[in-house]
């Protein structure tokens, strides 16, 4: 459980460092009428939705970082023989890179008020949001072709789950920017569109982000370093 | 000294806070039923809550049916029996507790108690409803499935919970039960970004976190620790899910069943324990808190005084919720992990009682010397005291690895855990829902159902909890279905399990009258008006009762902390948040 402790210690200095500035220790049965909001009142508040995410991609942080110390817990026994990584895997991490990229660039074009260059970026991106989960299919029959079945090995195991878990939120992440392309179709892009393509952008390199840690996790590059940690711990 | 600032020379000006666009409903369905107002919500979360926690209830009259008077019911058998702990225990933990506490509570008092129209994200507030409701029809279902719901036990050990000797372990009750969470934790999660991002970002103007009711910071520190946890049950249905539906070996080790030898093998049944644990034990204060939260308000409210040592209780929530993520391993004492392990749990188990304490304390120094009105809420939120009171300190013989060891599965752990996190968060739900009901329906509850309800369910809870510990220290086990000859147990054991029966039939009982008066009320209930209990907080200071779609007619602003009870020299024992100085008329709305 080192990595979720690992995780958790991340949330909770997050969560110390902001509530170190909400005036704990006021009091504030001695402040009648005067309201020391932090909030600042003349500007326009952070965006819900933009915390929203926030807090969602903790939780989605919190999930894979369970299922990676799930997979270290059971690495531990004998019966474990690492997969091969099928090449298409480095395809596939290219177009998902893609795919963070080119919404950057439609959140960036957006904002500029080219709207038509960013509506091509977003379609673009929701291709390579597709031909990724593509890719990860081929690489799953490429693995079962070759004989690395799921529940042949624990290994073999995790790869399919933890993958297949991360195509899901592909997939929904998929699902958001269907709807956000099908939204901002006609009319010039607002505020608002370019908010909801902010919230793809973000989520779409949070998943890329994931997808790197586990792409090293299942290629075995991470055991040095867990190795590391683990003689430091011990 | 410290800068008293008073008086009104430094009022706010009005609401500047940027007013929501609100979904407004156009039909009969898309406001009560597909409605996305926490209001409805909040009464669709706890309806269906409590439905579901009646079927727990009848499940636990008949297992204790069977521990009473063994043999004596036919249709109780072995199987049946191990069906029925584990849905009364998945049942009350997770379907009622959690989901009253935070998706009712939660969804009907953030809103209000904030100054805000509505959730955040009302949408998904609406989904987070509907996958709850889904998640416990699946586990209703598995009672109709071929061969019957899971009896694993609770906690779903495997590899029994999925293997054929388990009921429904190699049937439908598993992978439905297993579904079931699933969707739950889907579903919770979605809530649970609303009632954070709630709190963050909805409260209106002047209301600062150190402003908060103490029910919200509570409901808010749980559901915190609800996103972070509920992830590891996920995590280990998702992997329970795989063995027992694609063969994988994440958590079965090789096993030999029937003199066959399984497709399993290699697989770690303690990875399993961790995972369950690392929520299962931040559950226990998911359900908690919030009771802690509530609690507060209630005796601040019932007592005319102010809470003491608010910002020692919010400092205490915040403390009990991150130590809780660091104590798992104390209910694996006996999974034979290393000592010096076992050492670091008992430490950081016994560390929580600190926090526990001071907000025990806290509340005892609110009563002391306070107008105490013993309402029904009161007598729910006294009770609630002895008893947690009275669990913890079972908590800390069990908290200790020495003294676990020989009282681990015995019926010492049962009733330390039903009086800790069983009878005391449910005084706790029963006091808040006699305190708020007015607000939710505009009439009072009936008085004499009241405390024919509180004073059975008070005394008979200690009657049925209190020999079990008894019957634990004796070393009688619990999941037993039946003792048998033993030569430890005493004949008067078996007498004590028959009045533990008798008097768990009498307390469930005594639930069908509330359950009645719940409803009777509705209709001929004593009109509320706006503030029955003359409280401070901004829930009772809407325009109208009960709060119509939107709360507000102008968003409240707020002047003071929630516990302005027994000012001197205000005009009245209680100053409303939203009102500027300490000597003018109640403000518009509350009555």
């Amino acid at each position: 459980m080192n990595v979720t402790l690992a995780f958790l210690a991340v949330i909770f200095a997050i969560a110390g460092w902001w509530l170190s500035r909400q005036r704990l220790f006021s009091k504030p049965w001695l402040e009648v009428g005067h309201a020391h909001d932090l909030r600042p009142h003349d500007r326009p508040p952070m965006a819900p939705a933009k915390i929203g995410l926030g807090v969602f991609l903790a939780v989605v942080a919190a999930l894979f970082s369970l299922f990676i110390s799930a997979y270290f817990m059971r690495m531990a026994s004998t019966d474990w023989w690492s997969t091969p990584m099928p090449k298409i895997l480095w395809l596939n991490t290219a177009i998902l890179a893609l795919g963070s990229l080119l919404l950057h660039a439609a959140r960036a074009t957006a904002d500029q008020h080219r709207d038509e260059a960013s509506r091509t970026a977003l379609i673009a991106a929701l291709a390579t949001g597709l031909a990724f989960l593509a890719g990860q299919v081929f690489a799953w029959r490429e693995l079962t072709d070759a004989g690395f079945v799921l529940a042949d090995n624990p290994a073999n195991s995790f790869f399919y789950m933890i993958s297949g878990m991360h195509g899901l939120h592909i997939l929904g992440g998929l699902i958001a920017l269907t709807r956000v392309i099908v939204k901002t179709r006609a009319g010039p892009m607002g505020e608002k569109a370019v908010l909801s393509i902010t919230l793809c952008a973000t989520y779409w390199h949070f998943m890329l982000a994931v997808w790197l840690v586990l792409f090293a996790l299942f290629s075995g590059w991470a055991n040095d370093f867990v190795e590391l940690c683990r003689s430091l711990l011990t | 000294m410290v800068d008293i600032r008073h008086g009104t020379g430094e009022q706010i000006g009005p609401a500047e806070v940027e007013d929501v666009e609100l979904y407004h409903p156009h039909s009969w369905w898309t406001r009560y039923v597909f409605s996305q107002d926490a209001k409805i919500i909040a009464v669709q979360y706890a309806s269906t809550a409590i439905a579901i926690g009646m079927v727990a209830l009848v499940l636990s009259w008949l297992m204790r049916l069977q521990l009473g008077f063994p043999g004596a019911f036919a249709f109780i058998d072995a199987e049946r029996y191990y069906q029925f702990i584990t849905m009364h225990g998945m049942i009350m933990v997770i379907y009622l507790l959690t989901a009253l506490f935070l998706g009712g509570f939660g969804n009907y008092l953030i809103p209000l108690m904030l100054g805000a129209r509505d959730m955040v994200f009302p949408y998904a507030n609406m989904l987070s409803y509907w996958l709850y409701l889904l998640a416990v029809l699946v586990l209703v279902a598995s009672f109709f499935a071929p061969g019957g719901p899971t009896g694993a036990g609770w906690t779903l050990y495997p590899p029994q919970a999925v293997m054929s000797g388990t009921p429904g372990g190699n049937d439908w009750g598993i992978v439905l039960m297993l579904s079931s969470l699933i969707l739950f934790v889907i579903g919770f999660t979605m809530g649970g970004l609303n009632y954070v991002v709630t709190v963050l970002q909805g409260r209106t103007r002047g209301m600062t976190l150190m402003r908060m009711p103490l029910t919200v910071w509570g409901i808010f520190t749980a559901t915190v620790m609800a996103l972070l946890a509920f992830p590891a049950l996920f995590v280990a249905c998702v992997m329970m899910l795989f063995d027992r539906i694609l063969g994988t070996s994440f958590f079965m080790p090789a096993i030999v069943e029937m003199g066959e030898q399984l497709q399993h093998g290699g697989g770690s049944p303690i990875l399993f324990q961790h995972l369950f644990w690392f929520f299962g034990h931040p559950e226990v204060y998911i359900v908690a808190l919030p009771a802690f939260g509530i609690v507060s308000d209630l005796i601040s409210t019932h007592a005319r005084k102010n809470i003491f040592g608010y910002r020692m209780m919010v400092w205490a929530i915040v403390i009990i919720g991150a130590l809780s993520f660091i104590v798992w391993a104390h209910h694996m004492y006996v999974s034979g992990m290393n000592p010096y392990f076992g050492f670091f749990f008992a430490t950081t188990t016994l560390i929580i009682a600190v926090p526990t304490a001071i907000k025990v304390y806290n509340w005892v120094l609110t009563l002391w010397r306070g107008d105490i009105h013993l309402s029904l809420p009161m007598l729910f939120a006294l009770a609630f005291i002895v008893t947690f009171v009275n669990g913890g300190l079972t908590g800390l013989f069990l908290g200790n690895v020495v003294v676990d060891v020989p009282l681990s599965d015995t019926m010492f752990v049962v009733a330390h855990f039903h009086m800790v996190m069983g009878v005391a968060p449910i005084l706790v739900i029963f006091g808040a829902i006699y305190h708020w009901y007015p607000k939710i329906t505009g009439r009072m509850l009936n008085e004499a159902m009241g405390q024919l309800h509180f004073w059975v369910t008070f005394v008979g809870a200690y009657l049925i909890f209190f020999p079990m510990h008894y019957l634990g220290l004796i070393g009688m086990p619990r999941r037993y279905y039946e003792m048998g000859e033993t030569a430890f147990v005493p004949a008067s054991a078996h007498t004590l399990n028959e009045f533990i029966t008798i008097m768990a039939l009498i307390v469930g009982a005594a639930q069908i009258v509330f359950l009645f008066n719940l409803i009777w009320s509705i209709r001929h209930g004593r009109e509320a008006g706006g503030n029955p209990w003359r409280a401070t907080t901004l829930e009772w200071q809407t325009p109208e009762t009960p709060p119509r779609h939107g709360n507000w007619k102008e968003l409240p602003v707020v002047y003071r902390w929630p516990y302005d009870y027994s000012v001197p020299g205000a005009a009245e024992d209680f100053i409303p948040q939203n009102q500027p100085g300490a000597t003018s008329h109640a403000p518009e709305g509350a009555s």
